[in-house]
């Protein structure tokens, strides 16, 4: 079972439940405090505003004592992803390399955005092939990739930056940046290519119905890998 | 033991960039104040009681690693008064 684990102010779990069911991925929310159930095989950062991005977005979950057993988990294997706010938390709790912090606009950003696949050789985007541009919702306010020149290069080195900003025809540019990542990055992986974190949604284009495509469904295939 | 308040102030390290504090700069322009730069700063004031002034300051400086400061983005410094 995929637990989707739901802190105070996570608002995206039920999304990732009701995406995740539509690929025939068993999954349940799992509220924070009661701890990840034993028949956990994979969890799910879900987006949202955790303790109301006190601090830092994603300081106070990746805190949280369920966040050891999530680190514990993540070492021995259990595939973990972490979406926007999941993500967030995910660099917050060392599970990913950098942080997210404030968009370079200073604003909220709620759009559709398109990702080049960067590396296409992980259980998250072995739907794609690498190059491949997809289109995926954002909807955040810290956003923006920051990393030292040389972690980012080490991130390339070692084949860990999972998606970047582009254009429609997946040209890496400024413009196509929305939050000014470093990189362009959009998502990375952790020290196992089982552990991922990205900012922009593939659960949110993941159900045809929803008319943005099903771009998503391939990174959320992950789990059934 | 003594009573302390430990001032731990997190900053942004230089040439990451601060686009809350830029669209404060540009709004105090806007009022009609010329300024070359502004630079904007998290400050905890942290209430502690520690054998010395040492010892509250090293309580501080981990509160600053584990939690106030992010090290990917942030500067920090820990500064001791009794209080």
């Amino acid at each position: 079972m995929i637990s989707v684990l739901q802190f105070g102010g996570s608002n995206c779990d039920r999304d990732a439940v009701r995406a995740l069911a539509h690929l025939g991925v068993d999954a349940e929310r799992v509220w924070f405090e009661d701890g990840l159930p034993e028949e956990t095989d994979g969890i799910v950062l879900p987006g949202g505003f955790s303790y109301g991005d006190y601090l830092r977005a994603g300081a106070m979950a990746a805190r949280a004592p369920v966040m050891r057993e999530v680190r514990e988990r993540a070492a021995n294997g259990t595939p973990v992803l972490g979406i926007c706010n999941g993500a967030q938390i995910g660099c917050e709790a060392g599970l990913t390399p950098g942080a997210f912090t404030t968009n370079a606009s200073a604003r909220f950003q709620c759009e559709h955005v398109h990702l080049r696949v960067e590396n296409a050789d992980t259980p998250w985007t072995a739907a794609y092939d690498e190059g491949d541009v997809v289109m995926f919702p954002i909807a955040h306010g810290e956003g923006r990739f920051e990393a030292t020149d040389e972690e980012l290069a080490r991130l390339d080195e070692e084949d860990r930056v999972l998606f970047r900003y582009c254009d429609s025809a997946g040209n890496v540019t400024d413009a196509a940046n929305p939050n000014g990542s470093k990189g362009n990055v959009a998502g990375v992986l952790g020290e196992r290519d089982t552990v991922a974190v990205l900012l922009p949604h593939p659960e949110r284009a993941t159900l045809p119905d929803l008319h943005v495509g099903t771009d998503g469904q391939g990174v959320l295939r992950g789990f059934s890998a | 033991m003594t009573a302390y308040t430990a001032t731990v102030t997190v900053r942004l390290k230089e040439g990451v960039l601060d686009p809350e504090a830029e669209t404060t700069k540009r709004a105090l322009e806007r009022l009609g104040f010329e300024l070359d730069g502004l630079r904007s700063a998290d400050r905890f004031e942290v209430d502690v009681d520690a054998d010395s002034s040492e010892a509250a300051a090293a309580r501080a400086d981990e509160m600053a690693e584990r939690l106030l400061a992010n090290p990917t983005i942030h500067d920090y410094d820990v500064d001791v008064v009794e209080r």
